[in-house]
């Protein structure tokens, strides 16, 4: 099969894709789908990105005549410089900073991405995030020690809150450590 | 070269160890994405940082021995020749992205190939653990324990709130992407595939054919992945990830009975006209071969076709790519010398088989 660019070449490269609901067959020579910039199957897909970046201007919000008077300052990355129009765009951010710089607009965004979720509830890693790990027993023991008061378990929310101290102390310790 | 002496360096080693359920799941795979605090996403780092990264990750990482991995071993993708690179990925060691376009990429690849760390990707690291059949629970005990490795020698940027930062908001939290590569034929065929993997798309997993995003199905072969990687704890991910890979199990060896049962001569007779089509033909294309090698996979498996090693399918299904040809070869190959010579190495590698068998 010769590729439907340029008619010369033999078609290496064949894939469908959906377009307007429309599956549509598409058979070029590699030689035309990098001219194109066409996206290669099993190269890092850009699809996704254009998806993604879809979905992030849907966060714009309805303009009213007043953003119109007193249009707010863009939003740029104090560290690397990236604006948040142009993450919007691309879909991915310049560095870790960027977190921050768009924190105000992320939540909206990541519960999108990940079915409503937007806070990490994995793991921890242990040299950054020793206080972090700490935190999150003392955090886990406080609501047990909730429920222990609330069963009238007094014994145990007695124990609990000893190890709840403890933890804090520890977690002093290392601040100043 | 011989064919012989060629497969046995092709193949990673990983790939001929045994695994669990590996008549359906091909081989299992944990991704972690992580990225160095200090520096840039490689998306916006200039050449000057991206090489700084490169240089800080090998001096941190190959200085030291990992006793789990063994040796590690640091290639630059500026020292390797397009059809190098073309190989790599064709054994899903590094991905196109990284082959092609990134600013001073490298990969770090232990010696059985089983973990491969990619390097200025779209993210600083992409820690990647490969295993032979289903083996989710213990690859992510190992790539969990890998990660701990490095991140005693590197600082991670992390975030209480947001986990793991990565490029792409897809990847933020936990950064981890479970995959399985699963060989489904039975479903296929019986047309059950268009009714479950809607299914499995709304259970927040991803199906794909083998290459990639937006390309059809090869040779039966999909892949099957998490797609949420923040809110839930990675042990949650690959669980989830589980259940549905064992359920798709469950249905296509219940398909294969029905197939067996119900059609088993025209079943048979597509097997082995298959595998005649392989054994004779002088010229295939890539489609029809990973199709022909799919049909002769499932009649191992089901235990019509003797004296044939199922390992042939992942095998070949690799070896008949384009570099591997061109490598074989020793030479640029034109399309239609591909097909040529991709009919010519199956041919001789079931030769090869029946041979061993004599």
């Amino acid at each position: 099969m010769k590729c439907q660019e340029c008619g010369e070449r033999e078609a290496t490269l064949h894939f469908t894709k959906i377009v307007n609901g429309k599956k549509a067959e598409f058979h070029i020579c590699e030689h035309c789908a990098r001219e194109k910039g066409e996206h290669i199957p099993g190269s890092n897909s850009f699809s996704i990105h254009q998806l993604l970046s879809g979905l992030l201007h849907l966060d714009k919000p309805i303009n009213t005549s007043q953003d119109k008077v007193n249009r707010p300052k863009e939003l740029v990355c104090h560290n690397c410089g990236m604006k948040y129009e142009q993450f919007t765009r691309t879909g991915r951010f310049g560095c870790a900073a960027c977190y921050k710089s768009f924190e105000d607009k992320l939540d909206p965004i990541l519960k999108r991405v990940h079915s409503g979720n937007h806070t990490h509830s994995g793991k921890i890693p242990v040299r950054v995030g020793g206080g972090i790990q700490l935190q999150r027993e003392i955090d886990s023991l406080k609501a047990q020690m909730k429920q222990y008061i609330e069963r009238e378990e007094f014994e145990q929310a007695a124990e609990t809150r000893d190890q709840i101290r403890a933890l804090e102390e520890q977690k002093k310790n290392q601040g100043e450590g | 070269m011989s064919l012989q002496k060629f497969i046995s360096e092709a193949i990673s080693p990983w790939m001929k160890k045994d695994g669990a359920d590996s008549d359906i799941v091909l081989s299992s795979r944990i991704r972690l994405a992580r990225n160095l605090k200090e520096y840039k996403f490689p998306l916006l780092a200039t050449m000057e940082e991206s090489s700084a990264v490169v240089k800080q990750v090998k001096e941190s990482l190959l200085t030291d021995d990992n006793q789990e991995t063994g040796p590690l071993e640091l290639v630059l993708m500026e020292d390797l020749k397009a059809n190098e690179k073309r190989v790599l990925v064709e054994k899903h060691l590094i991905s196109p992205n990284l082959a092609e376009q990134s600013k001073h990429g490298a990969v770090i690849l232990s010696e059985d190939e089983s973990v491969s760390i990619m390097i200025n990707e779209e993210d600083h690291l992409r820690i990647q653990c490969l295993f032979p059949g289903f083996q989710l629970t213990k690859g992510l005990e190992a790539a969990s324990r890998l990660d701990d490795w490095i991140e005693e020698r590197v600082t991670y940027a992390f975030d209480e709130k947001r986990g793991y930062l990565t490029s792409c908001p897809t990847n933020v939290g936990t950064g981890l992407r479970a995959s399985v590569m699963m060989h489904l034929p039975a479903l296929a065929m019986t047309r059950q595939l268009n009714k479950i993997l809607p299914a499995i798309n709304q259970l927040g997993l991803v199906v794909r054919g083998i290459y990639g995003e937006g390309s059809e199905a090869l040779g039966n072969l999909f892949q099957v992945s998490n797609q949420l990687t923040l809110g839930k704890s990675e042990q949650d991910i690959v669980e989830d990830l589980r259940d549905v890979v064992m359920q798709l199990i469950q249905q296509e060896r219940a398909a294969r009975e029905v197939l067996m049962q119900s059609s088993k001569l025209q079943l048979e007779d597509r097997v082995y006209r298959s595998y005649g089509i392989l054994s004779y033909s002088r010229v295939i294309e890539s489609k029809e071969a990973t199709q022909r090698l799919s049909d002769v996979r499932l009649g191992i498996d089901v235990g019509l076709l003797e004296n044939v090693s199922a390992n042939i399918l992942n095998e070949l299904m690799i070896l008949t790519q384009p570099g591997f040809l061109q490598q074989y070869a020793g030479e640029v190959l034109s399309p239609d010398l591909r097909d040529e010579r991709r009919a010519t190495l199956i041919r001789e590698r079931l030769k090869l088989e029946n041979d061993t068998n004599e």
